[in-house]
């Protein structure tokens, strides 16, 4: 009989992992934002990600150097508001999320497209494969998407999600979380990611998020709460800014 | 500035990326457009039925600015119509099947001959880029990426063709005993 794997195991690999890299960097090793894809904790990763180093390729002609783009026919009005695609109203604490998505220069990255996709207000996606006993909402899907704008913002109205299990350990639950999509004006800006939620007691223990080593770059994971976004007698407002990463040179054609 | 954070797509993806259309990169019943289609592994053989892969090119005429309208939807329902066939989006998006198989349809890159690709799947904690090379239209010797590896590892980059108009491409996440992992990039 095999035994069970406890969060407790889980949460030791997790500290060595970090003290592994705190120490790291102490001796002069770059910072890292990115996780490591091979990350034991999280267990799926474990066969999942390549042995061999990456090709590093200086191509100034690279096609990966330019991106596709998106335009109003790919969007909907509504999209960007989970909260009316469907009859009635969804459950849940109605929240409103926004922030710019920049580049490494601080620039605003415009017009392209930003994808969401989140669990409903008990922690269950309208997935065929999501088996989590919690109920499914009739009035929530959890898919959104919209353009950003001139200064690179984007804005989603939604609810907040709730935590949900997996099975990655015993008790393993994922902290409350939205992923997002998004593509920036190159390929090698492509960034999906998740988005968290300040003061979730479950952030600790979480091998996803914990996957990132890097104390102030898994910060920057967790939204800001933003009473100026809060909208009286109606929702609570979120902010969260996302910066893409990717070469400092990218493909220009003129006339883009 | 500081860059945010890489995260995997996760297991739920499925209903919320994947578009009607979404590997149909070529203009229905265009007589050039060439198929490419293959597996996904993980390193212990097995096939990868999460997987999310996304393909980018160039049109054609070598264009680099494709169109928009991948996912171009009915204004009044909603619904994803796909692309029409007047502008070349070169973008396109598939999920693997449960048998850890994708398939897409797609026109001859103009100036290059690779389609460009990003795999994301459930487990892998920050996408890969890689890239289709397309046999018909690619020189190894001369091309800057495959000039410089290994022909074991070159051999990974570059598509079987099963005919003229069809082409084989698997991923391997990681290598095993028998078979060797596929040549990932970094941009820098
Ligand atoms: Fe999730």
């Amino acid at each position: 009989m095999t035994t069970p794997l406890t969060q407790g195991r889980i949460s030791e690999e997790i500290a060595e992992r970090r003290e592994a890299y705190t120490k790291a960097v102490t001796v002069g090793a770059p910072e890292r934002s990115h996780p490591d894809r091979g990350y034991a904790p999280y267990r799926s990763s474990v066969l999942r990600h390549p042995g061999k180093p990456l090709v590093a390729l200086h191509d100034p002609e690279a096609v990966e150097l330019s991106g596709p783009v998106f335009g109003v026919t790919d969007v909907t009005a509504l999209d960007h508001d989970l909260t009316r695609q469907h009859q009635g109203e969804p459950l849940g604490e109605r929240i409103k999320v926004t922030g710019r998505v920049l580049d490494r220069d601080g620039r605003p990255v415009r017009g392209q497209l930003v994808e969401v996709w989140q669990a409903n207000a008990s922690g269950r996606y309208a997935h065929q494969r999501d088996d989590h006993p919690a109920p499914l909402d009739p009035n929530f899907t959890g898919v959104g998407r919209c353009l950003t704008d001139d200064q690179g913002a984007y804005e989603f109205v939604t609810v907040k999600p709730g935590a949900y299990p997996w099975r990655n350990h015993v008790n393993a639950w994922r902290p409350a979380h939205i992923h997002f999509s998004l593509f920036g004006n190159a390929f090698t800006q492509r960034l999906i990611t998740q988005m968290y939620f300040p003061g979730d007691p479950l952030l600790a223990y979480d091998p996803i998020l914990q996957s990132v080593t890097d104390d102030s770059a898994r910060e920057r994971l967790v939204a800001a709460y933003d009473h100026d976004l809060s909208t009286p007698e109606w929702s609570l407002g979120y902010r969260w800014d996302i910066v893409l990463d990717g070469p400092a040179a990218t493909w220009i054609e003129e006339g883009r | 500035m500081s860059t945010t954070p890489s995260q995997t797509v996760g297991p739920f993806y499925g209903y919320a990326l994947p578009f009607a259309k979404g590997g149909e990169i070529a203009p229905a019943g265009h007589p050039d457009a060439l198929a490419v289609h293959g597996y996904v592994y993980d390193g212990a053989g097995a096939p990868v039925p999460d997987a999310l892969i996304e393909i980018w090119q160039p049109a054609p005429d070598g264009s680099r600015r494709g169109a928009p309208g991948s996912l171009r939807r009915d204004p009044v329902t909603g619904a994803v119509i796909g692309r029409s066939d007047v502008g070349f989006t070169g973008f396109g998006r598939v999920g693997t099947d449960a048998d850890g198989h994708y398939e897409l349809r797609t026109m001859p890159p103009g100036g290059v001959p690779y389609l460009s690709v990003i795999v994301f799947a459930r487990g892998l904690l920050h996408h890969l880029h890689t890239r289709i090379y397309l046999p018909g239209l690619t020189d190894t010797v001369t091309d800057p990426l495959l000039a410089g590896l290994e022909p074991e590892r070159r051999a990974t980059l570059l598509a079987v063709a099963h005919g003229e108009r069809l082409h084989r491409f698997d991923i391997r996440l990681q290598g095993d005993a028998e078979h060797e992992e596929t040549v990932f990039l970094a941009f820098d």
